[in-house]
C-alpha cells in the first residue's frame, strides 16, 4: 500500500532537528534510513503527523574507533559500519552481526542507530549492543543523556526514547584482549528475520583457559536476552570446554514464545545448538586460532 | 488541509529530471508515475521482494522504501539505464537472454539493477557468491538456477567488454 500523508521536515543541522523535535513532540517520527519505518507506514501500521528526515545531517554519518569503543553516529549506514576496517579490528562482532541484517540493498540505506531505536527483538544490532554492554546517546534541545543498553530496550519495538529526543550515537565498548566473538542465526530464508540468533563473546587468558563467556539472543524474548555462561565453561581450556553444557544452560534460561514462524520448543532447541556452535567459534577466535 | 507538495530534482539514468510530489510519494511511484520510468516494477511494497530495486548514487536500494523527497539531488539508475550505450541490451540484460534467466519478467528489473551493482564490486563471483548476490530478490517463475547462471554469464560478458 501507500503511506499515509504526513508533514515533511528536513533539518539542516542537529540543532535544527532537535528544535523541531522539541516543538512537534509526540506527533513526530524521525526518518533516518527508513528501512523499518517505511514498511510500517506503507502497511499503515502507523500514521505520524510529522516526519523529521535526518538524512541531511552528514555530521552524524560517522564511525569512530578508539582504544575503548566503537562509536557510531545516527546516520552511519549498516554498509558503512560493516565495511569499516578499524571497527572490524576493534570489534569483529559488529561486522559478523551486520552481515545478517536483511540484504545489501537494505544495508545500503538502513542505519545502525536506527535499528537500535526501532528496538525490534528480532534484529541483530540491539542484541550486539546488549552483549557488549553498550549505550545510546540521546539528545534533546535541552541537553543529552546516555542510556545503557539494559535500559534502552524496553519491549518489542519500544525503546527508552522519549518524544522530542534524537538518538545521536551508539557506543559499542571494545571487549578486553583475548576476547573472541561469533554471530550465528537460523532463518527460513537468507536475510529473513532470525527464528533464533546468538551473539557470543568468550574471553580466554594467556594460558588458553576461558575466563568469561556470555551470549545475547534475538527472537526469543520481548527484548534482546543476555545470558551469562561463564559458570559452565570458566577455567576450562578453550578447545575442550563443555559448550553443550553451556547450550543447555542457555536453553533453560530463555523463555521464547510460540508464533507462526516457530514453536517455543524449537526456538529453545535452537538456543542450545547455536550456543554450543557459537561458543566453540568464539573461544577459538579468543585464543587466537 | 491540502497535502504538502515538494519539488524534487533527480538525475535519472544521466538525465536531470524534476517533479513536484507529495512528501509521501515513494521513489518507486515517483519514477513510474511522475517521471515515466515504468521499467521499475512494484511488487510487495514493503521491501521484501526486491522488484523495485534501483541504484541510488550507484548503490542498490529498494525504491519502495525511499521517499522521493528524501533522496532529492540523487543520481538514480533504473533498469532503463542498464542498457548498452547503443540502446541495445546491456551485458546483464544480454546474459538474462542468453541463459533464459527470466520467464514472466516481472522481477527482472530488480535483478538487473542488483546484479549490475554487484558485478561492479565483485567482477568474478563464484556460483555460491552469485547465489548470495541475488538473495534479496524474489522470482516466482525460474527457480533461480538460470538467474544464477545469468550472473556468471554477465561477469563473462563484462570481462570481455573490459578486455576489448
Amino acid at each position: 500500500m501507500k503511506p499515509p500523508a504526513f508533514m515533511y521536515h528536513r533539518p539542516a543541522s542537529v540543532d535544527d532537528a532537535l528544535g523541531l523535535l522539541a516543538e512537534l513532540g509526540s506527533d513526530a517520527k524521525v526518518l533516518a534510513g527508513g528501512q523499518s519505518l517505511v514498511p510500517v507506514l506503507n502497511m499503515r501500521l502507523a500514521a505520524p503527523v510529522h516526519l523529521v528526515d535526518v538524512n541531511g545531517l552528514a555530521e552524524l554519518a560517522y564511525v569512530r574507533c578508539d582504544a575503548d569503543a566503537v562509536r557510531v553516529g545516527a546516520l552511519a549506514r549498516h554498509v558503512t559500519v560493516e565495511r569499516d576496517e578499524p571497527a572490524y579490528a576493534a570489534l569483529p562482532l559488529l561486522r559478523q552481526a551486520t552481515g545478517h541484517v536483511a540484504h545489501p540493498a537494505i544495508r545500503n540505506r538502513g542505519t545502525t542507530v536506527g535499528s537500535l531505536a526501532h528496538a525490534d527483538p528480532a534484529a541483530e544490532l540491539p542484541a550486539v549492543l546488549t552483549l557488549v554492554g553498550g549505550s545510546v546517546t540521546v539528545a534533546t534541545s535541552a541537553g543529552s543523556r546516555t542510556v545503557p543498553a539494559a535500559e534502552f530496550f524496553v519491549g518489542p519495538l519500544e525503546s527508552a526514547l522519549r518524544p522530542g529526543e534524537l538518538a545521536v550515537e551508539a557506543t559499542f565498548p571494545v571487549p578486553p584482549p583475548g576476547t573472541g566473538s561469533a554471530w550465528l542465526e537460523v532463518s527460513r530464508r537468507r536475510g529473513d528475520y532470525a527464528v533464533c540468533g546468538v551473539g557470543m563473546l568468550v574471553t580466554v587468558d594467556d594460558d588458553g583457559r576461558i575466563v568469561r563467556a556470555r551470549a545475547a539472543y534475538v527472537s526469543v524474548g520481548p527484548t534482546p536476552v543476555l545470558v551469562e555462561l561463564t559458570d559452565a565453561v570458566a577455567g576450562r581450556p578453550w578447545d575442550s570446554a563443555d559448550w553443550a553444557g553451556a547450550g543447555a544452560l542457555a536453553s533453560a534460561a530463555v523463555e521464547p514464545d510460540d508464533d507462526v514462524h516457530a514453536t517455543a520448543a524449537y526456538r529453545r532447541h535452537l538456543v542450545g545448538v547455536l550456543t554450543a556452535r557459537a561458543g566453540r567459534e568464539a573461544a577459538r577466535a579468543g585464543a587466537g586460532n | 488541509m491540502p497535502e504538502q507538495e515538494i519539488d524534487v530534482a533527480l538525475t535519472v539514468n544521466g538525465t536531470p529530471r524534476t517533479a513536484r510530489v507529495p512528501a509521501r510519494r515513494l521513489l518507486s511511484d515517483c519514477l513510474r508515475h511522475d517521471l515515466g520510468y515504468t521499467g521499475t516494477h512494484v511488487g510487495c511494497e514493503h521491501g521484501v521482494c526486491g522488484a523495485c530495486t534501483v541504484l541510488v548514487d550507484g548503490q542498490p536500494m529498494r525504491s519502495c522504501l525511499l521517499f522521493a523527497v528524501s533522496v532529492d539531488g540523487a543520481k538514480v539508475t533504473t533498469v532503463e539505464g542498464c542498457r548498452a550505450p547503443d540502446g541495445g541490451l546491456g551485458p546483464v540484460q544480454q546474459a538474462f537472454q542468453d541463459c533464459h534467466g527470466l520467464q514472466c519478467g516481472f522481477c527482472t528489473p530488480g535483478f538487473v539493477t542488483t546484479i549490475t551493482a554487484y558485478l561492479r564490486e565483485n567482477p568474478a563471483p563464484t556460483e555460491a557468491q552469485a547465489r548470495e548476490a541475488i538473495g534479496g530478490n524474489l522470482c516466482r517463475c525460474t527457480g533461480y538456477q538460470n538467474i544464477v547462471a545469468s550472473v556468471l554469464r554477465a561477469a563473462e560478458l563484462l570481462d570481455r567488454v573490459d578486455q576489448a
